[in-house]
């Protein structure tokens, strides 16, 4: 079995955000680039797949532009074996995203494709249905735990208010993993070492049949920070009696209790 | 172009949610502007009761609709984006409809913003405002497809008061085909506790670094939270030292929470954190380092050892009424 990985290259989540001057986007300047956290735990349930003798073979797929080659070899430094990088401009809406991503996981011919289950750069959580929507493969978004045997999987996902669906069906399957499925590893010397010569296939987005000329279906702009929160007061006075004010202002001024 | 505008509904034992109730609120108020009428779609359920503001209501019914199921699912709402020819499509965002709604946008060609806390209409179109970055930054969004799908984070609008009755539920009749049927839901496991979900939640007391083992967040935060009719919380920091679970983490990459009171008790405040807390209403920081980011952004704190202040506080809590 072959598994593929969706991995995006996402700022760290330590970062303080600030807006470009025409407001229509972020600074990237001095940002510390990092895959996304919940791709890592993708990540790692492929490549538990292949230490089980499940899968022989894990592919990482990822989109964009500078630094994702470090970021799919910082994911063969775990473990993976080769990387598929395709370079595309900013901003392509999710869509376009997914059509690269799918007809590039076609080419390659994977049993199962995992994703985190949404990137906290933009928090869309679009990219794996619609990839599997244009696959015609079953999907399984925001999964805690996976059973992989005989050609099916099953797996569970929480639907809210703490209860959970079991979901059953046949691979090629996409599914997207949250971060109670597992406790990604980190990579090892020698790890890092062999992935120096391991291969990163560049594939550009137009070689792929996706049309990037028209205008995003969805598009952004104003980008602006959330309003500040004004610093509020400490209580003074002796642990007794700072508690009797503050549930006093709780009750009497916010009126929260 | 489409007009008028399709909400789908959520709803629970037949009653429909507060969730979809703003949700109509809001599109009553925007096919004020746009023109066309308001259909509501309710998933599960032939009778569904409390439904207003909607000109007409369409139920999809039936053992493949009750409990959620990706296929099924986004083939009744394909089918009633098809009849209904809406120029906007609402839904609340859940995760039902993070899992289906991008994959029927890709199946219609359709664009998606997902997840937007306020919309109004600009120049005849829709636009939507979300939070990126878990919060730390927003943007405007607009969809150019004809239908345009947003959904909306819940607690996003107030319910108007004045909301009209909605007249009768009609049928809306849907055909399943084999594609549809790609999944089974083969279990359905009750939760462990009866806690309102970190999403939900109205009050969150939640635990930090400064706890210092599994033992004192069981028998410090727990009781604390069970004084106050609040569900338990955790920091990443006290999440990756085991004394909480994933579930329970607020933060970037935990839960985004939206409160009316939250408090952080031995919780730094590290970027991260208050990405996921920062429109609580009211926030109460406990900690004893007076350097502590948290303070910056609470609007009460206390410097003190949690220790100390955590067992006064539930029982002073316990003393009131």
């Amino acid at each position: 079995m072959k598994i593929g990985v969706l991995l995006k290259q996402v700022p760290d989540t330590e970062t303080r955000i600030r807006i470009a001057d025409d407001a229509s986007g972020i600074v990237t300047d001095d940002i510390k680039w990092v895959i996304n956290p919940y791709d890592e735990h993708a990540l790692e349930e492929a490549l538990k797949l292949k230490d089980a003798r499940k899968a022989k073979e894990v592919v990482i797929f990822s989109l964009g532009g500078k630094g994702v080659d470090q970021r799919i070899r910082e994911g063969l430094a775990r473990g993976a074996e080769r990387g598929v990088w395709i370079e595309a401009p900013e901003n392509l809406d999710s869509l376009a995203i997914a059509r690269a991503l799918a007809a590039a996981v076609k080419a390659e011919g994977v049993d199962l494709l995992l994703a985190g289950k949404q990137a906290v750069d933009d928090d869309n959580s679009q990219v794996p249905a619609m990839v599997a929507e244009i696959l015609g493969w079953p999907q399984v978004m925001m999964i805690s735990e996976l059973q992989i045997d005989d050609g099916g999987f099953k797996a569970t996902r929480d639907v809210g208010k703490g209860v959970r669906q079991v979901v059953e069906g046949r691979l090629p399957a996409v599914i997207s993993c949250d971060k109670s499925l597992n406790t990604p590893r980190y990579a090892s010397l020698p790890g890092i070492m062999k992935a120096r010569r391991k291969k990163i296939d560049n594939k550009n987005i137009s070689a792929l049949g996706v049309d990037t000329s028209s205008d995003p279906l969805v598009s952004h702009g104003n980008w602006g920070l959330p309003p500040e929160r004004s610093k509020g007061q400490v209580i003074p006075g002796e642990p007794k009696e700072a508690v009797k004010e503050l549930v006093r202002l709780l009750r009497e001024e916010a009126k929260v209790l | 172009m489409g007009n008028g505008i399709l909400v789908l509904c959520e709803q629970e034992g037949g009653q429909i949610k507060g969730t979809a109730l703003e949700l109509l609120g809001k599109a009553r108020e925007l096919a004020a502007q746009l023109g066309g009428s308001v259909t509501a779609l309710v998933m599960g359920t032939s009778t569904p009761t409390g439904v207003k503001g909607a000109q007409q209501i369409w139920c999809v019914d039936g053992p493949d609709f009750q409990a959620y199921n990706t296929g099924p699912w986004a083939r009744a709402v394909q089918v009633a984006i098809e009849k209904a020819a809406p120029a906007l499509v609402l839904a609340t965002s859940t995760v039902a409809t993070r899992d289906f709604f991008p994959r029927l946008a890709a199946r219609l060609g359709l664009g998606l913003a997902t997840e937007v806390v306020d919309l109004c209409v600009v120049d005849g179109q829709v636009l939507g405002r979300r939070p990126v970055y878990a919060g730390k930054a927003l943007y405007d969004v607009r969809v150019s497809s004809d239908p345009a799908i947003f959904t909306a984070r819940p607690n996003s609008f107030p319910v108007p008061a004045d909301l009209p009755d909605a007249p009768a539920p009609e049928a809306l009749d849907v055909a399943l085909t084999e594609a549809d049927r790609l999944t089974r839901v083969v279990d359905t496991l009750a939760p462990e506790t009866d806690v309102v979900d970190l999403t939900e939640a109205a009050v969150i007391v939640s635990g930090g670094r400064g706890l210092k083992s599994k033992e004192n967040y069981d028998s410090i935060i727990r009781p604390l939270a069970a004084a106050l009719g609040a569900t338990p919380g955790a920091s990443r920091a006290a999440v990756d030292a085991g004394f909480a679970s994933h579930g329970d983490q607020v933060g970037q990459t935990g839960k985004v929470v939206n409160p009316n009171l939250y408090v952080a008790c031995g919780i730094s405040g590290a970027i991260q954190h208050l990405a996921g807390m920062r429109t609580s209403k009211v926030i109460v920081a406990i900690n004893k380092d007076e350097e502590a980011p948290i303070f910056d952004f609470a609007t009460y704190g206390i410097v003190a050892d949690l220790f100390t202040i955590c067992p006064l506080l539930q029982a002073e809590i316990e003393d009131l009424d």
